[in-house]
């Protein structure tokens, strides 16, 4: 069976995965539901990088990008408003 | 800060052990297998977060966190400059000397089907500036979002 097959096929749904979820980021008017679709975003990105054979990478987009990036947004937004205007 | 539900309260509880020892690992592992000082250091320091956004204790203890980024970096750069005495700043003067801390030689790699499966007390200095950077990433982004969290719920910035 020919393996790169199924290879593209996986990229393809995570490519697209990262395109769906960044434009829901901007798309949404409720902040804190942009910050939960970036932390998504963020993990289809490390999940990209683990199967370009970077693992290292990947671990740290992880943590840093679906955790603390998260965490810090949500703060920052409850120093705000959450619903966005217009 | 107010603190969350009894559920999410449990949760923690029961993640936070898991998350620390993933974390831990990474770190210690650092020179074996992929991952280090500053991916550990960050899973740890997400571990914190979670521990802040569902207990949201104000009783964060600020300066000892400041203390123990400044002692991580402080015996990066000590061991850094420890390595002037075999001769070149960073020198690995650990490797292969046959000292328990870190020291362990390595006959040749022919022997281990794979790289990562080295000693793990085999690496001489790399294993404990890990472990440093590790400290310093832990305490520097949890600083980061204690004070971003606490600022965001009191309204003021203290100390």
């Amino acid at each position: 069976m020919d393996w790169s097959l199924l290879y593209d096929a996986i990229h393809v749904v995570i490519l697209l995965g990262i395109v769906a979820a960044s434009v829901l980021v901007v798309r949404m008017k409720d902040l804190v539901s942009a910050a939960v679709a970036l932390a998504a975003a963020s993990l289809l990105l490390s999940l990209e990088f683990f199967i370009l054979q970077a693992p290292d990478v990947a671990i740290a987009e992880a943590a840093v990008g679906a955790g603390l990036t998260t965490a810090i947004y949500i703060f920052a937004i409850k120093g705000t408003r959450r619903r966005e205007e217009y | 800060m107010k603190a969350m539900s009894p559920i999410v309260r449990t949760m923690t509880g029961l993640l936070f052990a898991p998350i620390f020892l993933f974390g831990a690992y990474i770190i210690l592992h650092g020179h074996l297998t992929p991952g280090g000082g500053f991916q550990g250091g960050a899973i740890i320091a997400t571990g914190m977060a979670l521990f802040l956004v569902a207990f949201g204790s104000e009783r964060w203890r600020k300066k000892l966190l400041s203390i123990l980024e400044s002692t991580g970096l402080m015996a990066f750069v000590s061991i850094g400059f420890l390595g002037i005495v075999g001769g070149l700043f960073l020198y690995n003067f650990l490797a292969g000397t046959g000292s328990p801390i870190f020291g362990q030689e390595i006959a040749g790699m022919a022997g281990y089907a794979h790289p990562n499966s080295a000693p793990l007390l085999s690496s001489g200095t790399v294993a404990l500036l890990n472990m440093f950077v590790g400290l310093e990433v832990v305490s520097g982004l949890t600083l980061i979002v204690v004070t971003l969290g606490l600022f965001a719920f009191s309204g003021k910035e203290d100390d």
